[in-house]
């Protein structure tokens, strides 16, 4: 083994982190992320120890639909990288694409591929630890529609990234949500967050949607306004990322980086 | 009827104060193949992005059979395709689905039996079911060159279509493209450093150096005007110059 043969290598990987903001963000804020989100679940747990003995599966129903709200957002990013790793990205901006048939045409197919990845888990997770995201009745698909809504809107905001900045913000793509985890109360109610956090989290409407499934959950009362303002940030957010993608597409075009897309 | 497929007018890129491409006016009469020539670097490859719509011009406009470029991008595309060696098709996708997914955003009609007829003409029949990834680099090339023709392009932009490619394929590919070019009355536009390829098949050629066009004209004339053998000299002394 020679040294300096080892020291190239090392030196290849280090010059792309160097001269690559998203890449060193997404080294630092992985670790950071989990021991917010792992306090905070920790705290409610010290806190309030017998919150959850008389309902079973909260904890599972809250991860299933985190999972759903997180596999909508990395299939839309999915669909868009593979493009950029087949070389095959410029073929579709020369062909007579609407930057709107694009967005409905990853949006839809994001769907379908969260779907076949989560309906399965749905099915089994009420024969092997008897939960099921039933329970939630007809408001379930109000709240998988503001998951879905959500994740789509992430993904497009990854995806505008991808466009100003290239494949390097693909870290990104991959974390964005957890991002999110820590202020969402996924596990936790919003009260367990420091009053400033609790501002920033209501703005989300991740907050709305899981403080409504344990609301559902432990006292059986469907409160439609968490589901309504979970609707209405989500139309907000969305539309925001449609307005913010086409300006990346018209950065893109500026930039010259639709022509060629690589490290 | 608008007589001119592409007409660039005042045309400028600039990025971070480096201008790419220096107020460029060309026009290309219908049917004609033109060939697009200059050293690594000197704009031809920002120009195409610019014609393709995928490159936003600083200043000046793209002409495309009578629409603007930035106005109509969505209807002239439609119309046009481009292959190039830094772009692939999906390579988990065989050669079939491939041409099915772009023949259905390019809205061809009767796209089994136009898929079927590139096939044949591209002489991938052995070959219709492998997945693009696992096919030679000349047989990638071919299913590139049937992609760009799958929509019957009024305008077709080559850029190197024959690069890394063998001569016996390469030869092959300009075959086709030839008679593409004469059955369909296609106006084409290439990019190419292999100047046996530019005599071949363009009627005409435009030089480029550092942005600019700096000559154009008829192959003939220009080996005349230069005072050289041939184009590749001509290429040469424009280059070096």
């Amino acid at each position: 083994m020679k040294f300096y043969r080892i020291y190239a290598l090392f030196l290849r990987h280090f010059y792309l982190i160097k001269s690559s903001f998203p890449r060193i963000l997404d080294l630092i804020y992985w670790p950071t992320i989990q021991i917010i989100l792992w306090g905070f679940i920790s705290k409610f747990f010290t806190m309030h120890s017998d919150f959850y003995n008389h309902t079973a599966g909260i904890i599972l129903s809250a991860a299933i639909l985190y999972d759903f709200l997180f596999r909508s957002s990395i299939s839309f990013n999915m669909l868009f990288l593979e493009e950029i790793w087949s070389r095959n990205f410029t073929n579709l901006f020369i062909a007579p694409l609407k930057v709107s048939e694009i967005i409905a045409g990853l949006t839809a197919t994001a769907l379908i591929r969260t779907l076949i990845g989560m309906v399965p888990a749905i099915l089994l997770a009420a024969p092997f630890f008897g939960v099921s995201l039933f329970n939630l009745g007809p408001s379930l698909i109000l709240l998988f529609l503001s998951l879905y809504f959500f994740g789509i809107t992430l993904g497009l905001l990854v995806v505008s990234g991808l466009l100003k900045y290239g494949p390097a913000f693909e870290n990104v793509a991959w974390s964005s949500l957890f991002l999110l985890a820590p202020l969402g109360c996924i596990y936790y109610p919003l009260s367990i967050l420091p009053d400033w956090l609790q501002v920033i989290a209501k703005t989300l409407p991740l907050v709305y949607i899981f403080e409504e499934v344990r609301s559902i959950l432990l006292n059986n009362v469907v409160n439609y306004s968490n589901i309504m303002t979970a609707l209405l940030l989500n139309l907000i957010y969305f539309s925001s990322a449609v307005f913010i993608f086409y300006n990346s597409f018209n950065e893109a075009r500026k930039r010259g980086t639709l022509v060629n897309v690589g490290e | 009827m608008n007589q001119f497929a592409i007409e660039i007018n005042d045309l400028n890129k600039e990025y971070k104060n480096i201008l790419a491409v220096k107020n460029i006016n060309i026009k290309i009469a219908k049917g004609k193949v033109i060939g697009l020539l200059g050293p690594n670097g000197c704009g031809k490859s920002t120009t195409i992005g610019m014609l393709l719509g995928l490159i936003k011009p600083t200043s000046g406009y793209v002409i495309i059979n009578g629409q603007d470029i930035e106005t109509n991008r969505t209807n002239i595309l439609g119309k046009m395709n481009f292959i190039s060696p830094y772009i692939e098709l999906p390579k988990k996708l065989t050669i079939e689905e491939n041409l099915e997914v772009y023949g259905r955003m390019y809205g061809v009609k009767n796209l089994k039996l136009k898929i079927n007829e590139l096939i044949e003409k591209f002489d991938l029949t052995n070959f219709k079911k492998r997945k693009t990834g696992e096919l030679s680099s000349g047989q990638k090339n071919r299913v590139s060159l049937a992609k760009a023709l799958i929509n019957d392009p009024d305008i077709l932009l080559l850029d190197e279509p024959t690069a890394s490619l063998d001569p016996d394929v390469a030869d092959y590919v300009r075959g086709i493209i030839e008679d593409f070019a004469s059955k369909n009355k296609t106006t084409i536009l290439l990019a190419s450093h292999n100047m046996n390829e530019v005599e071949r098949l363009c009627d005409e050629v435009l030089m480029m150096k550092k942005g600019q066009i700096i000559d154009k004209g008829k192959i003939s004339d220009l080996i005349n005007r230069h005072g050289r053998k041939n184009l590749e000299e001509v290429f040469l002394k424009i280059a070096r110059g």
